[in-house]
C-alpha cells in the first residue's frame, strides 16, 4: 500500500453501507414482486383469525412465499408467546 | 428483421438519452441501417443532443395518426447516412401514444433498418411501458447511487413481466447493465459504489462504464452524439460498449483512476 492510498483509505466513506442497504432492498423487493397478488390480503384475513385464538401481535407473525421450478410454498411462522416469554 | 434496443433506466436523467443518440450512431458507424426513436411524448430532447431539432417537420405521433408517412417523419443524420432519427411528439396528450401505434411502425421500420434504439422516457408510466413492450434487448442505464440501483431492479422486473416477449412466453429480452456517470475516484475513497458492488446487486451483465465526463456536456452543446468524440473518454466508453454488443472482445476501462502526475509520484495503483 502506497503512502497516497493510507491518507485515501483512512477516509472511508458511506457506500459499504448503501451497498448493504441496497442488498436487503432489492432482496425483499424481488421476493414480493413474485409473489401472487392476493398474498397481502390473505396475509391480513389469516393474521385476524390467528388474533382470534392466540395473543401475539404483527411481528410474530411472518409470511414466506417461495417459488422453485416445480412447487410453490408459503410458510407462515408463528412465535407463540408463551415460548417468547420463556425466553425473555 | 431488426433488433429492437430499450435504453431504460426508470430514474430520470442518468443518461438515457445521452446513452441512446451515442449508441445509435455507433451502431451507424459499424455499417448498421439505425434508427433511434425518442419516446418522450411532451419532452422531446434527442432531437436536440442529435443535432436535428430544426429539421423536425413530423412526430412519432404524427406517423401513429397517419398524418404523415414514415419516411416523411424520419429525420436523416447529417454525420452518418445509415443513421435516422424519428423524433417525439411536443403533444401534452399522454394518450396519444397506443401499443397498436408503437406496434405497427416498429414492424414497418423492422423491415428497413438493422437496429432500433428506442430512448425511453424516465419513469414506469405508459411512455416507459411502450418504449420497452417491444424490445429484444434492453440497456439498463444506472448510475452507482441507491435510488438509480433501486430503480433499476423495479424496472428489470417490468421487463420480465410486462414485455411482449413476456407476455408471449418467448425468450425474455437480453439485459444489459450501463453503468454510467461513474468517478473511479470517489469509487477509491469509498464515496460511490463500485461497478462490482451493482453488478453484485443487480445481477446483470456489464455492457459497460461510461465515466463522469465534460465532454458529455460539451457534445449537448453542440448537438453531436458523444461518440463522435473519439478523444474523450466518455465517447471512446460508448465505442467500446457498441463493439462489445455486436461481439467483439473489448476488455472493460474506465473503472480505474487515471493516473495523475501526484499518483504516479506516490505509486498509487
Ligand atoms: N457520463 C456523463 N458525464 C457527465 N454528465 C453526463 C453523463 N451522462 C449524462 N450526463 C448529463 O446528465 C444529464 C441527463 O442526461 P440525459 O438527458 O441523457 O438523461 P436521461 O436519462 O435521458 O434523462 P430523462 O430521464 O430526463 O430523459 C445531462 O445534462 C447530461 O449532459
Ligand atoms: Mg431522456
Amino acid at each position: 500500500m502506497s503512502l497516497l492510498d493510507y491518507f485515501r483509505t483512512s477516509k472511508g466513506g458511506s457506500a459499504s453501507l448503501a451497498k448493504e442497504r441496497l442488498q436487503i432492498l432489492v432482496a425483499h423487493e424481488r421476493s414480493s414482486r413474485n409473489q401472487p397478488s392476493y398474498l397481502p390480503q390473505l396475509q391480513r384475513e389469516l393474521l385476524e383469525v390467528i388474533k382470534k385464538y392466540i395473543n401475539v401481535d404483527q411481528e410474530a407473525i411472518s409470511f414466506n412465499f417461495e417459488q422453485d421450478d416445480n412447487q410453490e410454498t408459503l410458510e407462515l411462522n408463528i412465535i407463540l408467546p408463551d415460548y417468547q416469554a420463556k425466553n425473555s | 428483421m431488426a433488433r429492437i434496443i430499450v435504453v431504460t433506466s426508470g430514474k430520470g436523467g442518468v443518461g438515457k438519452t445521452t446513452t441512446s443518440a451515442a449508441i445509435a450512431m455507433g451502431l451507424a458507424k459499424k455499417g448498421h441501417k439505425t434508427a433511434v426513436i425518442d419516446f418522450d411524448v411532451g419532452l422531446r430532447n434527442l432531437d436536440l443532443i442529435m443535432g436535428c431539432e430544426r429539421r423536425v417537420v413530423y412526430d412519432f405521433v404524427n406517423v401513429i395518426n397517419g398524418e404523415a408517412s414514415l419516411n416523411q417523419a424520419l429525420i436523416r443524420d447529417k454525420h452518418c447516412d445509415l443513421l435516422y432519427i424519428l423524433p417525439a411528439s411536443q403533444t401534452r396528450d399522454k394518450d396519444s401514444l397506443t401499443q397498436e401505434g408503437v406496434g405497427k411502425i416498429l414492424e414497418e421500420l423492422s423491415k428497413d433498418f438493422k437496429y432500433i434504439v428506442c430512448d425511453s422516457p424516465a419513469g414506469i408510466e405508459k411512455g416507459a411501458h411502450l418504449a420497452m413492450y417491444f424490445a429484444d434487448d434492453a440497456f439498463v442505464v444506472t448510475n452507482p447511487e441507491v435510488s438509480s440501483v433501486r430503480d433499476s431492479d423495479r424496472m428489470l422486473g417490468l421487463l420480465s413481466s410486462k414485455s411482449r416477449r413476456a407476455e408471449q412466453n418467448e425468450e425474455p429480452i437480453k439485459e444489459y447493465l450501463l453503468l454510467s456517470r461513474y468517478a473511479p475516484d470517489r469509487v477509491k475513497l469509498g464515496e460511490m459504489l463500485s461497478v462490482d458492488d451493482v453488478q453484485e446487486i443487480l445481477s446483470l451483465h456489464l455492457l459497460g462504464v461510461i465515466p463522469e465526463s465534460k465532454s458529455v456536456l460539451n457534445a449537448s452543446n453542440s448537438g453531436t452524439p458523444v461518440i463522435l468524440d473519439e478523444k474523450s473518454d466518455a465517447g471512446q466508453a460508448y465505442a467500446d460498449i457498441v463493439a462489445r454488443y455486436l461481439g467483439e472482445d473489448k476488455p472493460h476501462r474506465f473503472i480505474d483512476e487515471k493516473k495523475g502526475l501526484f499518483g504516479k509520484l506516490f505509486g498509487s495503483k
